[in-house]
C-alpha cells in the first residue's frame, strides 16, 4: 500500500464537509444537486469538494450524463482504517490452527507408533 | 502497516495481495498441510468456519474444490485449477469464488531454512475492484454491514 494514497485519503477526510458528504453517500448514491441541498451550499462549491474526494478515490461518479450520481468507494477507507488488519487476523487465526497441526505432524513423525490414533475423533 | 502478528499482508500493487508467514516445520510438511484434504480440513478457513467440501486433485490440469460452512450455516464455495506444481517448493493455481466474478492467480512459494518454512503467497487479481472486494468480504458479512461500519467510522472521525 503506498503512503501517497493514504496521504490523499487523509487529506480528503480532513475536511468536515467532505466527511459529511461521505456519510451522506454511505446511505446511498446521490447527485450533486441532492448533495447541495442539505449542506446549504452552492452546486459549484459541492462540486469542488467532490473533485477532491474523487481524486482521493473516495468516491466515483456514475456514467448517467444528467445526474452523474456519486458513490462512496470503500478501498481508500479500507486502507485508511484497520480493515486490512482484520483481513490479516482472519487468515492468521487459520494459520494458528495450522501451527498446531504441524506440531502434531512433527510429533507423529518422531513417534510413528502413535499414528494409529489418527482420524479417531 | 501495523502487522503485529506473524502473518504479513502487503499490497505491493493495485491488483495484488502478498501473504508471508513462517511455520515452524519443514516445508514438505507445510506443503502437505496445504494440499491434503484430511489436513486442510483441520485448519483451513476463518474462525468458526469449516470445510464441508474439500477435494484436491494435485496434478497439472487438476484442481480443487472447497466449500466453507460458516457458524450460521452460510456457505462460501471456491475452486481452483493448477498451472504449475513443484512439491514441496511452489505451486501456481487459478482460483475463483462462487460468489465473485473472475479468477485470481495464486503463486505459493515455500522456502525452508533451519527447519522453518517461509510461505509467500502472491494473489494476483483481475482488477483492483475484485481484490478490494475480497479483502472486504474476508472479514465482513454483506454490504449492509460494511456500509454501517463506514458510517460509524465517518461519524467518529467527524466527532
Amino acid at each position: 500500500m503506498s503512503s501517497l494514497n493514504l496521504d490523499a485519503t487523509f487529506a480528503a477526510l480532513a475536511d468536515p464537509t467532505r466527511r459529511a458528504i461521505l456519510a451522506r453517500l454511505a446511505a446511498g448514491e446521490a447527485s450533486v444537486m441532492e448533495l447541495a441541498e442539505p449542506f446549504d451550499m452552492s452546486q459549484p462549491a459541492i462540486s469542488k469538494h467532490l473533485k477532491v474526494l474523487e481524486r482521493a478515490g473516495l468516491i466515483s461518479r456514475g456514467r448517467d450524463a444528467q445526474r452523474r450520481p456519486c458513490r462512496v468507494e470503500m478501498t481508500p477507507l479500507l486502507e485508511a482504517t484497520d480493515w486490512l488488519e482484520k483481513y490479516r487476523n482472519t487468515l492468521e487465526s487459520s494459520f494458528q490452527r495450522l501451527d498446531a497441526l504441524l506440531e502434531v505432524m512433527k510429533a507423529k513423525e518422531k513417534n510413528p507408533r502413535k499414528t494409529k490414533s489418527e482420524g479417531e475423533n | 502497516m501495523r502487522n503485529t502478528g506473524t502473518l504479513q499482508v502487503t499490497t505491493p500493487s493495485d491488483r495484488e495481495i502478498v501473504l508471508t508467514r513462517v511455520f515452524n516445520a519443514p516445508r514438505r510438511m507445510v506443503f502437505e498441510a496445504f494440499s491434503k484434504p484430511e489436513l486442510l480440513r483441520q485448519w483451513f478457513g476463518p474462525h468458526g468456519w469449516s470445510l464441508s467440501v474439500c477435494e484436491v486433485d494435485l496434478r497439472l490440469g487438476g484442481g480443487f474444490r472447497f466449500v466453507m460452512k460458516g457458524p450460521q450455516g452460510e456457505e462460501m464455495g471456491m475452486r481452483g485449477s493448477y498451472k504449475e506444481i513443484a512439491p514441496p517448493e511452489r505451486s501456481i493455481h487459478m482460483e475463483s469464488f462462487d460468489d465473485f466474478p473472475g479468477e485470481s492467480q495464486v503463486t505459493t512459494v515455500f522456502v525452508e531454512k533451519d527447519g522453518k518454512t517461509t510461505m509467500t503467497a502472491t494473489v494476483l487479481y483481475e482488477s483492483k475492484e475484485v481484490r478490494d472486494a475480497v479483502i472486504q468480504t474476508g472479514m465482513e458479512r454483506g454490504a449492509a454491514e460494511t456500509y454501517d461500519r463506514l458510517a460509524e467510522f465517518l461519524l467518529t472521525t467527524a466527532a
